[in-house]
């Protein structure tokens, strides 16, 4: 069958999971390969295999997190040279859709991003607009290049022991360098662009106070990430890092519940893939009741702690 | 700041207004840019405000570029009333329909042998939403690429940016010249002048076909792209959902549905 290069998100061994959805998504289309790069790659093999990696190529130099993007390309362009693979999946995250962009030039391919699923003929399905519009496209030039949406498809286990292929990749000297790396306290929520439930707040919060006492309790119970709007994320009540929307994040969960936050189409943009949408607003005319499946209209100060306090009293 | 003046260029898109539906046109399955307002891509003011801020530091001329029809023009002269200097418009009908790839190719062609200290770039544009194209053009031109930058710092012939990262942000260093993009919580764009705005007017506007950049018609547009839409369709409205209004029960409902839905 052939191969499908799949480039794998870790921190220091730890696996993002939407990589693990891509291998599921390459199995689709041939035969998954892992490309794993950066400090703690070569403790991921087993996880890789265990999850369809076919084969992993490894390569744990410090350079793939001391420079921006560059280094990944280099390493990825020359396992596509070895391998001629059918086509190459990336998350769609920030930097991997840079990698992916660098990657069409240095192979001569085109790229298509924000897919959301890759059929066997490696028709790619995109929701475009903030999802209002599907697009089915396909990449007629090259190696197919396709950044691919968290929580598009659900990772299979199963798999055998894969092969491990040390990764021998000549660098030239980087004309960036990472001086300092500066990470918000890690909450120990489910990261936001994975998470299955995403509990949002917006404006109506109100407050710092408001996030800390009404939506992260709620989310806590729930085992979820917390979200919010722009506006809520201006005002300096919560950090940027969990804006959802254009400018934000784009998560796609099971469930997406957001309460003081009015719907509008930068925000609907991140969140309007999401399976179920549960709102609070006490404004009955709120255009994001449009994609809700359940809406309560009321104030948010009423209904999250009687609500938070019913499923604590369930528990 | 160093001594030196810099010289800025800002790549601008125009896109339809964010808030107006968007629409594939069905004769070619591209954006429907007549059934929206045309305006400069909101991520796009950012990059002109950074700039505009960089040479008011020190010294400098910024200089706003822009592909696009025709009508693109008047989103180079709105830029340029923030406060920048000059502008370069890439017009040819050759180029409706082109992919990233051919994109960053007609902007490197444009770029390259001017001299710019920096190019900045918004983010993504609102309407592609791709985020690939400051890479790419850093690639093609070959100079360091400083992306998503929430913070920049310019300082004889270096340059620092805090690279916005998933978990917080990454310190970046890198020399000059060099391709940046910036996120939109690095300022907060300015209105134009009534000053700024007579001035853009008379600003002086180079315009350039392909042939002026020697890129061929063959390697740009719709028919030469390297990916290619086959269809599209509105997403299926969803069924309307249920909707209460609390008289004291609002909770008790919406655990009832999470329970029926299995969340809890
Ligand atoms: C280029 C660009 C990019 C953008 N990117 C993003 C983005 O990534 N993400 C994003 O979210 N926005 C983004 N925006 C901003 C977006 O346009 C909206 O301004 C923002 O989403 C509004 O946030 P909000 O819904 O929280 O606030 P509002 O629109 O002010 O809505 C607040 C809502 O809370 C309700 N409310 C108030 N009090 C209560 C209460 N006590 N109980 C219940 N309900 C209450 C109100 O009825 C109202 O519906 C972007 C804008 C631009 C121009």
């Amino acid at each position: 069958m052939s191969d499908v290069l799949v480039l794998i998100e870790q921190t220091k061994g730890e696996v993002k999971k939407v990589s693990l959805e891509l291998l599921a998504m390459a199995a689709k289309v041939g035969s998954p390969v892992a490309v794993v790069l950066g400090p703690g790659a070569d403790s991921t093999s087993g996880l890789l295999g265990e999850h369809g990696a076919k084969k992993v190529y490894v390569d744990s130099n410090e350079i793939y997190v001391n420079q921006i993007v560059v280094p990944t390309v280099t390493a990825l362009t020359s396992v596509i040279n070895e391998l001629k693979p059918v086509a190459v999946l990336v998350p769609s995250s920030a930097d991997s859709k840079e990698v992916a962009g660098r990657l069409a030039l240095t192979c001569n391919s085109g790229v298509i991003t924000d897919a959301s699923d890759i059929s066997a003929d490696l028709s790619v399905t995109q929701n475009i607009f903030g999802g209002a519009t599907i697009v089915t496209s396909k990449v007629t030039t090259g190696t197919p290049i396709i950044t691919v949406r968290p929580n598009s498809i659900a990772p299979v286990t199963g798999g055998a022991t894969a092969e491990v292929i040390a990764l021998a990749v000549t660098h030239e000297s980087g004309s960036t360098s990472v001086t300092n790396r500066v990470a918000v306290a890690k909450s120990g929520r489910p990261d936001l662009s994975e998470a299955a439930i995403v509990v949002s707040g917006g404006r109506g919060v109100a407050s710092e106070d408001g996030f800390k006492n009404l939506i992260e309790p709620l989310a806590d119970l729930l085992g979820a990430a917390v979200g919010a709007s722009r506006a809520a994320t201006d005002a300096g009540w919560y950090p940027h890092q969990f804006q959802v929307g254009q400018t934000g994040k784009t998560v796609s969960p099971q469930l997406y519940l957001a309460s003081g936050i009015s719907g509008a189409i930068q925000h609907r943009a991140g969140m309007q893939t999401s399976k179920t949408v549960v709102v609070v607003n006490k404004d009955p005319e709120a255009p994001i009741f449009d994609l809700a499946d359940f809406g309560v209209v009321g104030d948010l100060n009423e209904v999250l702690p009687d609500l938070t306090a019913r499923i604590k009293a369930r528990k | 700041m160093g001594v030196t003046a810099l010289k800025i260029c800002v790549c601008i898109k125009q896109v339809p207004d964010s808030w107006a539906e968007k629409k594939l046109t069905a004769a070619d399955n591209t954006l429907d840019r007549a059934a929206a307002d045309r305006v400069v891509n909101e991520l796009d003011e950012y990059a002109v405000e950074e700039a505009l801020k960089i040479v008011e530091a020190g010294e400098g001329e910024v200089t706003i570029l822009s592909v696009g029809p025709v009508e693109a023009a008047d989103s180079i002269r709105k830029a340029i009333s923030m406060g920048a200097h000059a502008g370069i418009h890439i017009v040819d009908d050759a180029i409706h329909g082109s992919d990233a790839v051919a994109t960053s190719l007609v902007i490197s062609e444009a770029l390259k042998n001017r001299d710019f200290d920096l190019i900045i770039f918004g983010s993504e544009s609102t309407d592609a939403r791709m985020s690939v194209v400051p890479a790419m053009v850093a690639a093609r031109l070959n100079l360091p690429q400083m992306t998503f930058a929430k913070k920049v710092e310019v300082s004889a012939g270096a340059l620092t940016i805090q690279r916005q990262t998933e978990t917080g942000y990454d310190e970046v260093k890198s020399s000059l010249p060099a391709v940046v993009s910036v996120v939109e919580k690095i300022n907060e764009p300015r209105y134009p002048s009534f000053k700024n705005i007579m001035a853009a007017k008379k600003a002086p506007l180079e315009t350039l076909s392909l042939a002026d950049l020697g890129v061929a018609a063959s390697s740009v547009g719709q028919a030469n792209a390297w990916s290619a839409v086959s269809a599209f369709a509105d997403r299926p409205a969803k069924p309307a959902g249920t909707k209460v209004v609390d008289d004291g029960n609002g909770a008790a409902q919406l655990e009832e549905f999470l329970v029926t839905a299995k969340f809890i």
